[in-house]
């Protein structure tokens, strides 16, 4: 019964949702609606679950790890303030604390974040990407006629531009029709296992 | 120890000071270069252009502060397009910063530049709501079923921009910022497509190529990266001569970028060097 009714929901799940997406009918339609409504829900739990669990973690952190605990503390000190500044909707408009932390805090520390990738990428960059084989070769050659879009050089620039829009819409284009058209088959594979019963490691991996 | 033998061992604080110094610099001094926008941005230009007064736009913010320095020339400019052109602005966002964002903008660029437009009569902000790709399902057939209110409580029925708004289908364009997900591929599938809406946008520059299979049919234009923007800005002052007076951050900052390419550029160059020496001494393979 443990294992048997969830996948009985689930094959009955998907059968259903599987024929109505080919049945245009009112009554598919009110399905997939009802369904997406409830994917909504479970998402908003899902949020809260997150909430949860990052506290729990944070909080176990906090107490028995002593080279995390400040950053521990400094996590759960600044959700609380943040929840608390964010709890009414009069708080959004410009100058509230809320919108100043938004501004002032949190994009210059994301975005400061986020920047340190081109450092790691120029090193990484300057270490491995060789010309070692043809194919290595090939890909360090689209890649500079990439960048070079970057940099204004005149008439080579406007040439460049025709190459670049070549690459991506071409090759570039090619290359992830395949990969998606892959991926989609991969999932349908995989859909159609998890109706049947054959993938249950959803249910705890047996 | 020979001089190739120093770059080849080069301290990557050396390549880190460089790399500093190509952003640096030329924001300092203001480095900037002239952009003209590509086919794929001039089309994005060319829709908004076209459409009749008072159509109906959305401009969604699915993006976090992390790409907002990228992303954010992007709508600053779509922003001052759509009401310049006097179409409605609906702002919205699959992402919980994306609301703040809007908000944000909504001070810094329509009530500072734009204090005829009416808040509820020509932009309207619905904020953000959780549920992505089925968020935007949901609202394909009904949109007051998700928006009861708008970011602000105001009940929906009672602002003027709703009127005679049922769903997804009553929209003119989809704009969509962002480069995760959910962002402006998911507003392909689960809107354009369905609801044969035109959808197009914005993404960072690594999250670009992953759309051009979508473009153009399914997706009518693509800003990638600060070029886009900047390349976008470019459009709208050619047109809107005034906004070369304001603020434009995508042409301001493609100056560092464009240097900071061209340092990686050398340093591939002078990795590659090395590398061959060192082949043909027989010391790499």
């Amino acid at each position: 019964m443990k294992k048997s009714l969830p996948l009985g929901i689930v094959f009955f799940a998907g059968v259903v949702m599987f024929f109505q997406h080919f049945i245009p009918t009112d009554q598919s339609e009110f399905i997939y609606k009802y369904a997406n409504d409830w994917l909504i829900c479970i998402g908003v739990y899902a949020m809260l679950l997150g909430i949860w669990s990052l506290i729990r973690v944070t909080l176990h952190k906090a107490r028995h790890d002593p080279n995390e605990r400040f950053y521990a503390i400094v996590t759960l000190v600044s959700m609380g303030i943040m929840i608390v500044a964010g709890w009414d909707v009069d708080n959004l408009r410009a100058g509230s604390l809320f919108m100043n932390m938004f501004n002032y805090i949190l994009i210059p520390v994301q975005a400061t974040i986020f920047s340190l990738l081109a450092f790691y990428v120029a090193s990484a960059a300057y270490r491995a990407f060789r010309a070692r084989t043809v194919l290595a070769t090939l890909l360090l050659f689209t890649a500079f006629v990439v960048m070079l879009r970057m940099i204004p050089l005149g008439y080579i620039s406007e040439l460049n531009q025709y190459l670049v829009a070549w690459i991506l819409s071409v090759p570039n284009l090619a290359a992830k029709r395949a990969i998606i058209m892959g991926v989609g088959l991969g999932m349908m594979a995989t859909s159609i296992k998890i109706i049947l019963g054959i993938e249950r490691q959803y249910l705890g991996g047996d | 120890m020979p001089l190739y033998e120093k770059l080849k061992n080069i301290d990557r604080r050396v390549i880190y000071i460089f790399i500093a110094l190509s952003v640096i610099i030329p924001l300092v001094f203001k480095i900037a270069f002239t952009e003209q926008a590509s086919p794929i941005v001039q089309n994005i230009f060319d829709k908004i252009e076209s459409l009749p007064e008072g159509s109906r736009v959305i401009l969604s913010y699915d993006y976090s502060p992390s790409t907002a320095p990228e992303i954010q020339p992007m709508a600053d400019a779509l922003t001052r397009h759509i009401l310049e052109k006097d179409l409605r602005l609906y702002n919205m966002a699959l992402w919980a910063p994306g609301h703040n964002i809007a908000t944000e903008t909504t001070d810094r660029i329509i009530i500072a530049e734009f204090p005829e437009k009416v808040y509820g009569e020509d932009y309207l902000n619905l904020g953000f709501k959780a549920g992505n790709e089925f968020l935007i399902a949901v609202i394909l057939t009904d949109l007051k079923k998700m928006y009861t209110t708008d970011a602000k409580g105001t009940d929906i029925d009672s602002i003027p921009m709703m009127q005679g708004v049922k769903n997804l289908r009553n929209f003119d364009l989809i704009l969509s910022l962002g480069g995760g997900k959910p962002g402006l591929k998911e507003w392909i599938l689960f809107a354009g497509d369905p609801g044969h809406i035109p959808v197009a946008g914005g993404a960072t520059a690594v999250s670009a190529p992953n759309l051009y299979p979508y473009y153009p049919e399914q997706m009518l234009g693509l800003m990638g990266g600060m070029k886009g923007g900047a390349e976008y800005e470019s459009a709208l002052m050619k047109i809107y001569p005034q906004y070369k007076n304001k603020s434009h951050p995508g042409i301001d900052l493609m100056g560092p970028q464009a240097i900071a390419h061209l340092v990686i550029m050398i340093f591939v160059i002078i990795g590659n060097i090395t590398y061959f020496i060192a082949r043909k001494r027989g010391e790499e393979r």
